[in-house]
């Protein structure tokens, strides 16, 4: 009774979509976004951060886990983990 | 005061992050065709993936505002509840728990125990869980809708539920597979709002030196800088209030073992990894950003502390401890990144509900509906039942978050949970892994009589007959009670009992040979390489933590 739901049964929730393209794309919008927000701040929003460019800087590494994802998600894409094919452990 | 000025920005970025959760549940919901879609999301998952969500599970908002609280109460010495409360029992729980999970193939945490013992202790199990998740999941939606209250000005009614309704059609829709995609997405989110939002605040008190000056100076004097110091047997005079005993035994053995190795809406998310060893490395790989976290709490409870005049006084009309990040947020950040900043606490609440509700799920329909309720229907019921536990789930945790509104300090009642219903089943588990004796009413005798300690000790300390040095005291006391009595009266049982036949033990016990000849030990996975075994990880994650201990001890 234990045995149901084995990964034959459910991979395709791991092929129906890459987690990592939905990560870089939101996070890259969030950066692109923050970054243009940053170029157009004033005086009066880096006082209240405490003399810190926090949009823009916030943006840029935004920008910057992003790509990575997306980059990471081109170069290995799934289905092709030839990586993955793991040693079983003696008692697994 | 602590309404905080959104602008359009700030909403639009809410606002898309909404749209991509619901997205994921959405097309999460084309790849449930069974109760197992549902409910367990199959053993494929890569292990970075189950672990941000194993981390992310435990980021709930009442995680951060919580600790951020206990940032501005206790000083430092609230890096307890990461390298000593969570960092051993999290390793631990890789190196040494999961093989023995995940090659018994369980579903759940309580079917092990029917498995190992018998169907009394699983039931017992499985209905303290599940009262313990819809509890827990109350208070995590409470703690959201403080916050909307304070930062949006919506009424409390209105927060509570509006966000239950997101996580029952996010949830309800694409079950455990949405909620772990979910929460691996929450988690980047709730750093992209609490590291800018740290940096900020230390840059606007002047800097680590000039913060460290200052809490020294504050209510909480010199040993709020320090994690150990003040900490000693009858001299206790670090405002933790607890002594090195209390913290070690208490919190760093009992409770944060009780809590990492056997609470289900953590293992579930290494339930689904796709092999023995990424699922032993869900924890572990979960310990490296769990090591680093308390730097975006703490420190903005620190600032708030000193940054916020008659910060934690509200008696006397001061803010509350809970209230130290929305306030910063609302002084430090522009709109844009506070957009951002408000999504990430949106998003660890989310975080926080989605993993109780899709582990409750998950247990009610498993644990207790199929094996007992109403045994051999089709699928398609189970999947129906699923989806009907999860709505009701919510709103039974709807009611909750009334109840947990008698309490200042939202962590010390979480704690006070945990203490009562997670310390025991670590003693059971541990014993039924590695002790052969143990037997099904060993087992039950003692998992209840655990649970029954631990409220003892709760109870009399509220009602004032026993007394401890802080609240944080009282929840250590309790879970050592739990687990102790639990240890003692599970071996006496089974001592008096007859030993368990060993087919009953087969291939779940350790050295105990199972039907296809495998016996269970802690032989590791061997890995080509050196970022993928178990050990090494484990032992990083362990000496980072030691030399953290000693640069803030």
């Amino acid at each position: 009774m234990s045995t149901e739901g084995g990964p034959a049964v459910t991979s395709r929730m791991a092929r129906l979509f890459d987690v990592r393209y939905v990560i870089g794309g939101l996070l890259g919008f969030y950066g692109v976004v923050l970054v243009i927000r940053g170029l157009l701040d004033g005086a009066e929003q880096l006082a209240q951060a405490a003399g810190f460019a926090v949009n823009l800087w916030t943006g840029i590494a935004l920008v910057v886990v992003a790509v990575a994802f997306l980059a990471w998600a081109s170069l290995r894409p799934l289905g092709i983990e030839v990586d993955e094919e793991e040693l079983a452990g003696p008692s697994a | 005061m602590l309404r905080l000025d959104l602008g359009w920005l700030d909403y639009t970025l809410l606002a898309v992050y909404f749209v991509v959760v619901l997205g994921i549940g959405v097309v999460a919901r084309r790849a449930v065709g069974t109760s197992a879609d549902f409910l367990l999301a199959g053993r494929s998952l890569p292990a970075w993936v189950t672990g941000l969500a194993f981390v992310a599970a435990n980021l709930g908002a009442t995680e951060i505002i919580g600790m951020a609280a206990n940032g501005a109460q206790y000083g430092v010495a609230t890096v307890h509840y990461y390298w000593i409360g969570a960092i051993p029992a999290m390793v631990f729980l890789g190196i040494v728990m999961m093989p023995f999970y995940y090659r018994s193939k369980v579903r759940s945490v309580p079917e092990f125990l029917k498995l190992r013992y018998n169907n009394q202790t699983h039931v017992l199990n499985a209905v303290v869980f599940a009262v313990a998740s819809v509890l827990i999941a109350g208070v995590n939606l409470y703690a959201l809708a403080i916050v909307l209250q304070a930062l949006l000005g919506w009424p409390l009614w209105a927060g509570i539920l509006a966000s239950a309704a997101v996580v029952l059609i996010y949830i309800g829709a694409g079950g455990l597979g949405s909620a772990i995609y979910g929460e691996v997405l929450q988690f980047f989110i709730i750093l992209a709002g609490l590291i800018p939002l740290a940096i900020v605040a230390v840059r606007s008190v002047g800097g680590f030196a000039e913060l460290g000056r200052r809490v020294e100076a504050s209510a909480l004097g010199p040993n709020g800088l320090h994690a150990w110091q003040g900490t000693g047997v009858g001299d206790v005079s670090n405002p933790i209030g607890a002594n090195w005993i209390g913290i070690v035994l208490g919190l760093g053995f009992v409770l944060s073992f009780g809590y990492w190795t056997t609470n289900f809406a953590e293992i579930q998310r290494a339930l689904s990894a796709k092999d023995r060893s990424a699922s032993q490395r869900t924890p572990l790989i979960a310990a490296f950003p769990k090591i680093f976290i308390p730097a975006v709490t703490i420190i903005p409870g620190l600032v708030a502390l000193v940054a916020i005049p008659n910060f934690g006084n509200d008696d006397t009309g001061g803010l509350e401890y809970n209230d130290a990040i929305p306030a910063l947020m609302g002084q430090l950040l522009p709109q844009g990144v506070l957009g951002v900043a408000v999504t990430g606490l949106f998003a660890s609440f989310m975080a926080g509900v989605a993993a109780n509700v899709s582990s409750l799920n998950t247990v009610v329909t498993y644990d207790l509906v199929q094996p007992y309720l109403a045994r051999g229907r089709s699928d398609a019921y189970y999947l129906t039942m699923g989806r009907a536990v999860t709505a009701g789930g919510v709103i039974i945790a709807v009611g909750t978050a009334f109840l947990a509104a008698g309490f200042n300090n939202i962590m010390t009642y979480l704690q006070s949970l945990f203490g009562i219903f997670n310390a025991p089943i670590f003693a059971t588990f541990i014993l039924g892994m590695f002790w052969k004796r143990t037997t099904g009413w060993g087992g039950f005798w003692g998992l209840l009589s655990g649970v029954v300690a631990g409220t003892a000790v709760f109870v009399l300390s509220k009602a004032g007959v026993l007394t401890f040095g802080s609240d944080i005291e009282v929840t250590f006391y309790q879970a050592g009670a739990a687990f102790f009595v639990d240890a003692v009266v599970t071996v006496l049982v089974s001592m008096f009992g007859r030993a368990p036949a060993r087919s009953q033990l087969a291939g779940i016990v350790y050295g105990v040979a199972g039907a296809d000849g495998v016996v269970p030990t802690l032989k590791q996975p061997r890995e080509a390489v050196w970022w993928r075994r178990p050990v090494l990880l484990g032992g990083i994650a362990l000496a980072l933590t030691v030399v953290l201990n000693i640069l803030f001890a």
